[in-house]
Parts: structure tokens; sequence; C-alpha cells
């Protein structure tokens, strides 16, 4: 059992914890048009990595709230908790989220508005 | 005779630091009453008693003996206990005598010294490796045939008969700094290192008693006292201390991530009276920033024909019996070996009394010094030979002796045969790297020791003393003392200075030779059984088989020989099945590896893991204020998630389609009361809480007028429905949602996700306030005049108080908000008061509405009522795959708002197609006919098999309002079928039914009851 520091209560037992599945999955913005396969990367694609992997938990039977992890999926190493709406700091953190095939997709460069759209996807990246 | 004379003298001369002869006990073992002392096993007294023979084999029935000491032992497996106490497959090693223990053997029928089953020995070319892999083959009218026997032969224990466990068990969270676990020499110096240098330290030790192999261990001198008193006084030491915790009697038998350990305390199942205020067990949950593994080693056994006879036994065993317990497990010995320290075991039985007749030794050159010592005790010694075979029927008589090649692979002489009753077995050491393993840290195999060792690790931990392959005591001491200093600067603590104990003792070289099996000389397959796994009944055969028949791997062969999967889970087989594995596949031992270490090292009772989580303390049950008046009224219940509600009130003897249908008209022509205080309820706040609805739900919230009430669907991204219910404006920035009663935690988590993760720049504040409310819902076309009756502030007009909309005011003076909704089609109010007044609430109306003909109605009603009238419930017409629009609901997505949840899915080509499943309507031919819900619809009855399915039915009931029975379907296709024909095969030869699509709205289609109008 894992044992996860609620950045809002501090560690306690994976048990009052609920995973929310892959984290940084920005919602499209409905002003801007995607196909229904890229709609799809959105929707149904998830990641499951061998390594670290960005993923959103909440402190279910706490605090109720929701954090971001990085946590390596081979050896189950926490790397790093950080605050929803942030980005991961730690090297390995920011290299699996660079890495991520989403900063790439359509489905993420809809998340921006319409006005802000251009080359979204190498300020992901810096 | 010789056995009597040593009976005599094991029972008369027995004395040990461990044992108080002073304090007989006594105890019955199948039904014969015997004596043992205060410290005893089980195992030890049966031994002092000379009991060997404790049970029969698994697969074959056969006569087996104590082999180990502790939680090694496969063979004596017993039951203890008595009615509904039994708890069965207990290794009789780690059993603590009291007075009046009750133990029986096992798997044995009759009795243990003429068992009908030993017939399976004779017939053993039946029982192979894989024999229910095989069996599981053959046609099925075999397995049909031997079922019964298997089944019947295959069985270990049996537990208590009432199935009830009349003890108590409890859990226990704790953290420590450093978790030690093992109370050996190793271990304690680990544990006085850490505790004084003020960590928070837990040592725990498996046995009643510390010091591990120190209490069977005769030559060590550790500061000048045996290793026992120094061990005792260790731990006098440790206990003074309060940042000490020290269990005893306590396994840890779990080793998971993050440094989470689980042990199991056995409280009080060594005490003859229970005291009441003590659990039976206790389950330790433990987080440790540190772990320093002492769990010692197992010794291996050897492979040789007849290995499992009774007095055969672990020769580390045999002294701990002697030094430990001051039993003496035999007259005549015989002792074989691959290595120097069993040697010295032979010498210490021989000094005591048991004649040591042959040491054998399957090495050329083991020490001369050696075989001079046995020479000068008058023992012979054969060296480079082995046992090639061990005889006797209950009891080992005979063993034959033949010298070997110097690889130990074949037979280079004739055989000598020597009588004996005991026969002392030592393969080396296996060091218990289990708990290591089950924390993903990995082995390496040592050549020198020839066994494996821990290598990397995964967690926190260390491993030290034998368990890390260190066997020799003061290195042990050593290395415990470092890996205590490194977890405590992990720690970012200061080791206090302590000095590392003087200690003598033999000096022993950890070089067995590699042989993991005695050849017999004759072919594969005879020359008798030469048992690896004994709990199995595994033998070196089973394994050869098995890679004959193709199976390599060694998780495979694990499978197919089941060799390491008993309740002993191999602790001493492992290591000579996957040696003999490689050695069957030419190959070495690393390369082969071991199968997979798992929790728990040793069985533990379910009743620990379940703690005080049972019976009524399993799951909370939920009951609404008005519980009570359900209850006297004679209400059935059913559970609703947690919740417990009214599911109908039966009268005068009334069934469950008496009552509702009675329930069902009285609201529909009087008025119905029903317990609604289950539904969902959230308070939602804040500037942009209209904006929130509006995104949460898929129709339009802004400009709902303050105390208007509107239903609303939620749907997932994808479009799905998962949750539906009326939410009331109650200010410009304060909301009152309703939720089904079993979503009610679901949409709030769910609200929360999105207002915490997608939108945080949303000002709105969510709290739950289902059980701050107590709703009674009143329904029919007396309402009106029942909430006048019951005296309101509230002018009910229409005018002032019309459909979909809320008034706050008083009814009986209590304090209520009361919302005009329906979910039955009748003039209904739904009257919220806080929680407290639910019941006064609830009695009020009934007064009230005696003259008018109230009647209080149950969920079974409720649900009739609704279908009725086609509103869907969400989980009954959706299953997570239907859409509003699959409902015919197209009418509450208001797509040309920006932005909702689901609103981009809805969209999707696919959820155009005409084929999707949709929601209909159904009339059967026969009106009285009612279609079974979950039955599937089919075009035309008489199709041949596979049939095309169309769909499935949701609801179904009979409706007394209508007189006829009414169907709600999910039918592919379905809103274009309206009108045509389908038809339900049903099981059991009975003809389909037919009916016909309609529309879901069977009754009052214009609505003109919900003013109370008829
Ligand atoms: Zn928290």
């Amino acid at each position: 059992m894992l044992e996860i520091k609620c950045p809002y209560c501090g560690p306690r037992d994976e048990e009052e914890f609920s995973c929310g599945g892959e984290a940084h999955i920005a919602r499209p913005l409905s002003e801007n048009s995607l196909s229904d396969k890229e709609f799809a990367d959105y929707l149904f694609y998830r990641d499951n990595p061998r390594g670290v992997f960005l993923e959103r938990w909440r402190h279910a039977a706490g605090c109720r709230r929701w954090f971001n992890v990085a946590r390596d999926t081979l050896t189950h190493h926490i790397l790093e908790i950080y605050p929803m709406g942030a980005k991961p700091v730690s090297k390995a953190g920011r290299a699996a989220y660079n890495a991520n095939w989403r900063r790439d997709s359509q489905a993420e460069i809809a998340a921006q508005p319409a006005s802000q759209k251009t080359n979204k996807t190498s300020s992901a990246k810096r | 005779m010789a056995k009597n004379n040593q009976k005599n003298m094991t029972i008369a001369a027995r004395s040990s630091a461990s044992i108080d002869s002073q304090t007989p006990i006594s105890f019955t073992f199948d039904g014969r009453k015997y004596q043992g002392c205060k410290g005893d096993t089980l195992a030890s007294a049966l031994l002092a008693n000379n009991v060997h023979l404790t049970g029969r084999s698994f697969k074959y029935h056969r006569p087996r003996g104590i082999m180990g000491a502790g939680a090694e032992e496969p063979n004596a497996l017993v039951g203890v206990g008595t009615d509904g106490r039994i708890e069965p497959n207990l290794k009789a090693t780690q059993v603590e005598l009291y007075d009046g223990l009750v133990a029986i053997s096992q798997n044995r029928f009759p009795s243990l010294k003429l068992d009908v089953g030993e017939i399976n020995s004779v017939l053993s070319r039946f029982f192979p490796a894989g024999f229910y892999y095989k069996t599981f083959m053959w046609p099925a009218s075999f397995w049909m045939m031997y079922e019964h026997i298997i089944r019947h032969a295959a069985g270990l224990g049996k537990a208590g008969d009432d199935h009830k466990d009349p003890d108590r068990y409890e859990k226990r969270h704790a953290h420590f700094d450093i978790v030690i676990i093992g109370g050996g020499l190793s271990g304690l110096m680990a544990g006085l290192q850490a505790a004084k240098s003020g960590q928070r330290v837990l040592i725990a030790e498996d046995q009643p008693q510390w010091g591990g192999w120190l209490r069977a261990c005769e030559d060590i001198i550790i500061d000048g006292m045996s290793g026992q008193a120094w061990a005792e006084q260790a731990v006098s030491r440790l206990q003074e201390m309060e940042n000490v915790t020290l269990l005893s009697r306590t396994t840890c038998f779990g080793y998971g991530d993050h440094n989470f350990l689980t042990l199991a305390e056995r409280v009080s199942d060594h005490l003859a009276e229970k005291p009441a205020h003590l659990p039976r067990q206790r389950l330790w949950k433990v987080r440790a920033r540190q772990v320093i593994l002492a769990t010692g080693a197992i010794e291996r056994p050897l492979v040789f024909a007849g290995n499992d006879l009774p007095g055969v036994m672990l020769a580390s065993a045999a002294q701990t019996y002697l030094c430990q317990y001051g039993v003496l497990v035999g007259t005549r010995g015989i002792l074989m070996t691959n290595n120097d320290a069993a040697w010295h075991n032979a010498f210490a039985l021989h000094r005591a009394g048991c004649r040591i007749k042959v040491i054998v030794d399957t090495r050329q050159n083991p020490s001369p010094a050696l075989i001079k010592q046995a020479t000068d005790l008058g023992i012979l010694t054969r060296i480079g030979s082995g046992i090639i075979a061990a005889h006797g029927r209950l009891h080992v008589a005979r063993v034959e002796i033949a010298p070997l090649s110097e690889a130990g692979d074949a037979l280079t002489g004739e055989p000598e045969h020597f009588d004996c009753d005991l026969v002392m077995m030592s393969g080396g050491m296996n060091p218990v790297v289990h708990l290591h393993s089950q924390a993903r840290g990995k082995l390496k195999w040592d050549e020198r020791s020839h066994c494996f060792r821990p290598s990397t690790t995964h967690e926190a931990e260390q491993s030290v003393g034998s368990c890390n392959g260190s066997f020799d005591a003061a290195i042990g001491a050593k290395e415990a003392i470092a890996a205590a200093r490194k977890a405590i600067k992990a720690n970012s603590g200061e080791a206090a200075e302590i000095t590392l104990p003087e200690i003598t003792a033999t000096k022993i070289k950890w070089t067995p030779m590699p042989i993991w099996q005695i050849p017999t000389g004759q072919p594969a397959g005879q020359g008798g059984k030469a048992f690896v796994d004994f709990q199995n009944d595994v033998t070196a055969n089973d394994i050869q088989l098995a890679v004959r028949e193709g199976y390599h791997s060694v998780e495979h062969v694990k499978r197919y020989t089941t060799t390491g999967m008993a309740t002993d889970q191999g602790k001493t087989s492992n290591i000579n099945a996957l040696a003999i594995l490689a050695r069957e596949r030419a190959s070495d031992i690393p390369s082969v590896g071991t199968t997979t270490f798992r929790m728990p090292y040793t069985p533990t009772s379910i009743g620990m893991i379940a703690g005080r989580d049972i019976g009524g303390l399993f799951d909370p049950v939920r009951t609404t204020p008005m519980d009570k008046w359900h209850r006297a009224a004679g209400a059935k219940f059913e559970h609703v998630g947690q919740w417990m509600r009214a599911w109908y009130y039966p009268k005068d003897g009334e069934n469950i389609q008496e009552a509702v249908i009675r329930e069902v008209e009285a609201a529909r022509q009087y008025a119905g009361l029903l317990d609604a205080s289950t539904l969902g309820k959230i308070d939602i706040r804040g500037r942009d809480a209209a904006e929130f609805l509006n995104r949460i739900y898929t129709n339009s919230w802004l400009k709902l007028g303050v105390s208007k009430c509107r239903y609303g669907l939620m749907c997932k991204e994808d479009g799905m429905v998962m949750d539906d219910g009326v939410t009331t404006r109650l200010a410009e920035d304060h909301f009152h949602m309703t939720t089904t009663t079993g979503g009610a935690a679901g949409v709030l988590d769910w609200l929360e996700e999105w207002l915490q993760t997608e939108w945080p720049d949303l000002q709105v504040y969510l709290t739950s306030v289902t059980e701050q409310w107590a709703v009674a819902t009143l329904s029919g076309p007396a309402a009106r005049e029942i909430l006048k009756a019951a005296g309101t502030d509230i002018d009910l007009g229409d005018d002032n108080f019309s459909f979909m909309s809320m008034r706050e005011g008083h009814i009986s003076g209590l304090p209520a908000r009361i919302y005009r909704i329906s979910f039955t089609g009748e003039l209904s109010y739904e009257i919220n008061v806080p929680a407290r007044y639910g019941m006064a609430l609830w009695t009020s109306l009934m007064r009230a509405g005696k003259n008018f003909g109230i009647t209080p109605y149950g969920t079974e009603a409720m649900h009739v009522l609704r279908a009725e009238k086609g509103f869907i419930i969400v989980g009954q017409e959706t299953d997570g795959t239907v859409t509003p629009y699959d409902l015919g609901m197209g009418w509450i997505v208001y797509d040309k708002k920006p932005d909702f949840i689901g609103k981009r899915a809805l969209a999707r080509q696919s959820m155009g197609l005409g084929d999707r499943k949709q929601l209909v309507g159904l009339r059967t031919k026969d009106p009285k006919q009612i279609i079974p819900e979950g039955a599937h619809a089919v075009l035309d009855p008489n199709q041949p098999p596979p049939v095309d399915m169309l769909g499935h039915v949701t609801s179904s009931y009979f409706s007394p309002n209508l007189g006829h029975s009414i169907a709600m379907a999910l039918l592919r296709g379905g809103h274009a079928r309206k009108g045509e024909t389908v038809y339900f095969p049903m099981l059991d030869g009975k003809p389909p039914i037919e009916a016909t699509i309609t529309d879901t709205n069977f009754y009052d289609p214009k609505g003109e009851r919900l003013n109370g109008q008829h």
C-alpha cells in the first residue's frame, strides 16, 4: 500500500485516496472544432507507461482535494506531488510531461482560446 | 524396549532454560491424553511423549512425522481446539502448549496408524505430476467419477462446524523509525543500537521467546554469558526503554510498497484461559521509515528415497528439540549431511544420550578434525557416501548407505544396512529471504554457501545475519550494528556508541556440497519416493516428469507439479525443486531463477484480517429520520446503496403484489406519502453557481428564476447519462440540487472534480446536505387538502405556488421548504424539513391525511407510479451506454449553449446512427402478462440460433391504474419501430411473450393530473 503525502493533510495510506488517472489532459474548448478522431485523443486515449506517470489523485476519505502525483509505475516511487493546474518541477516529472504525445495533439491545442493558439506546442515544451 | 527406555528418560530428564519441567501441562492428541511442560510447543511435547507420527500426507496418505521445529514444518499439521473454535492446518511446531489443549491429526481415516487412504501409495502411478490437470483433460464423465474420491482425499483439515468465528480480533496502525523483524542475535543487536540512539523501534519475534537460534545453540558464549542469557539480558534492557516496542509471538507476514508491513500478533492463542478483554489475534499495519530484516535461515532437507518417514528430521531441528526443549528425539541416530555444521548437531545429540551410529557425509573430504572428533566419540563415519534409502512402516527403522561418486550423482559401491530410529539430515541453509523478496528486493545465488542471498533492495530495507547469508554469529552481530547505524543516519539521527559483544563459538566453514538428490542406483521412478515438497507430496521424479513433458519455466513446473504451493509455501522444498529442475534442464540454478515470493509468509487467519469489520460494522447502514415509523408500521425494507428504504407496507397478510397495488391505487385516487429523505441533496453556492450548473446539466440554467425548480440530466464527457434530479434556485447565487439516492456521493465527487481540476476560476462551493433534510413526498389528488389540514402558512393556490416551484414556510409549525415537483404525475409536494423534524412531519401528515385516505407507499409503488408516467430511473433505464437522445429526451439537450459536459461527444457521428438502442414502451398482447425485466427482444421467435437480439426490458410492472402490464425496453432503432410487434423468448419451454412497441408515457399523457384535476 502506497503512502501518499496529501499536500493539505500530510502522509496518509493509499486507501484514503482515489486515483483519477492521467493528469494534464487539457479539455478542448468548444469554440475550437475538432474531428471525431482528434476529440477521441482527449476523450478516450490514456497512457499507461512503464516508468514515470503523471496522474491525478484525490484525498477521497480526507480533505477531498485533488492534486497531481508523479509516480514511477515500475517502482511505485513517488517522485513529486504538485498542485492542480501546476506542472511538475522534478527533472523526471518535467521530462515525462514534455515527452507526452499529447503536447502535439490537436485536442490539446484546441484547449487554448482560438485567439492564443499560435505556437502553442513549442511553448508547452519550454 | 528401546523406545520405552527413551520415553522414560526424556520425560524425567527434561531440562532446558525454555522449559519449566516443574509445571506439567496435560493435553490430548487424537483423543489420547499426554503430558508436556510449560514452554513446550505441541511438537516438542509430542516428541517428548515419543509421538512422531502426526499426520498423513496430502496425496499418498503416507505416514508423516515432525521434520522441523518452526515455521518451515511441512508435515505436522494439526487441528487445534474444540467445537466452533477448531482451527485447522496449524503447524504443531508453532502451537504453544496450554493446559487442556485439544489437537487432532488431519488427513487420515479412520486413524493415523490405520489409514485407508494409504492405498493411494500403492496406486501412486495414478497420481503423477500434473495429475489434476490431466484429470481435467479427460472426458467430463471421468471427472464426475473421480471428483468425489479426489475431493475427499485431497482435503487438509476442517474448520469448526458452526461457520461462525466466536473470537474477537483487532487491528492496530503504527509508525516507527526502524522496524526490526526477528529477535535473534542480529535482530537484538540492531535493536540495541537503534534504541540507544533514540529511534522509535519495533522489534518483532515470531517465537514466544527471544533469542532465535541462541536458544538452541549450546556452544556460543557472548560477553561471558550463554547465548540465551545474553538474549534475556538484551531484551530486559530494551524493555526498559520507552522508545522500544517489543512484540513476541508476532509474525511479519507481508512486506509491501513504501515500507508497509503487516504483522500477526497471537495475543491469547497460547492461553488456556483466554481473558475476555484480550483479542485472540491482532493485526499490526505498520509503516516504517527503515526496515532491518533479521529473519534467520532454514535448513534444507536432503532428497533421498524414504526421506519423509517419521523419524527423519532436519539436523537443526533435532538440536533445537534437545537444547531448547530438553527432548531427545531418538536413541539410535544416523546423520546425513553435505556440510560441517550438522556434524556438531550430531555430536550434541550423541553427548546427550542418543547414540549416533554413523555420520554420512556426501563430500569426499570433510575436515579431518571433524572425523577425528567423531571417531573419538565412537561414531562411525561414511565419507563420500549417502543414504540411498530409508525404510520403515510408521517410523524409520533402517537405512541403506552407499558410497557416491565425487559429483554425488552415481553409486560407486554396494550399500550397507544400519538399524536406527532417527535420521538427521542437513542439506545446507536457506536464508529466509521471503520478506526481502516480497519487498521486491533482488536475490543472488551464492556459489560458496549454495543458497540465495539478498542483493539489491527496492525499499528502505537491509538484511542482516543468517537471512543475509552471514551464518557466523560474530559477523551477523557486526552486520546488524552497521545496518542499524545506516538506518539511523538515513533517518537523520545520531548513532550512539555501542560496543560489539565478544562472541566465541565453534568455527564452522559454511561450504556445503551442492547435492540435490541422492541417487538410488535404480532407474528413475523406481527405488522409492524421494520427496522434494513434503506437504504437497511432490517427488524428485515428479519434477523430472514435468521437464520431460515440456515444462521448463520454474513458474510452470511449480504449477504443474504443485511444488511449493502448499501452506508452507515451499520453505523446505523450493531450492531443492529448482536445483533438480536446473539439473534436468542441464542449466544452472541462477538461470532457472526462483518463483515469486508472495505474502503471507505463514498462513494468516481471515478473522484477523477482517478484525472488527464484521456484521453490523462491516458496512454502515443508513436510516432516515422516519425509520422507526416504518418499522412500527411493519414495512418491508430494501437496501439502496447503504440506505434502508421502506419497500412496501403489507397490511393484513398482503403479499408484495397486493400491497403495491393498494399503495399505487391510493396514490392516484387519494394521496400517498413516500419517505424520500434518501435523495441526494447538494447545497450549491457562489457567484458562478448558475454558470456551473449550466455546464454540468445538458439543459439551460442561467435564466431559471429564484424559487423555481428544473429537472436536469447530467452526462459524462462521453455523452452518456450519469444522473438526474431536480435542482431549485433558492437565491441568485444559491441552488439546491437533488440527485438519485445511489448516485449522491458520486455526483458530489463529480462536481468537485470539475470545479477543482477544470474550472478552478469558478467561484462555487458545494456541501452535501443529504442528511440535513428529511423529505416526505405527498402525492395524489388530495395532497393540497392534506397540507391545508396539517396547517401551513404557505398559500397553496396555483397562482402563488405553481408546478415546478418552491415555497418556504411552515407546516404543522415546522420550518419547511416545499417543492412542488412530481415523480408520480400527480399533484405532488416534496416537503423538506430539518432532519430532526422528520418524524414530527411524517406523523403530522399521516394524522392530517387520515380522513383523506392517505397511504404510505414504499419504493416498489414509487417505481410503478413513475413507470406509468414513463419516467426513467438512472441505473435502471440507463447503464452508462445510453444518451439523452436514446431515452427520447432530446428536449432536455440545449445544444445552443456554448458548452456542457458531453456536448461534443453527443455530436459524434456515431451518436446519430439509427441503430442505437432507444427507450420505448411495451404493451403485451395478453394484458395480464408481465415480461421479466432483462428479457431479450427478438423480431422472429422462430429464428434458429444464433438469434438476432434487439435489446432488453429495463422496467416491467403490472399497472393497476391502467389495468394492464407496462414495460420499458431499450431496443435497437426502437424510436422508429413504434407499432411493431416483438417477442420475448422464455426459458423452460414457455411460449415467447408477444408485445407491441409504444410510447413510454402510459398514463395521463397530457399531464392533467399534475394540478390535481381529474
Ligand atoms: Zn488531504
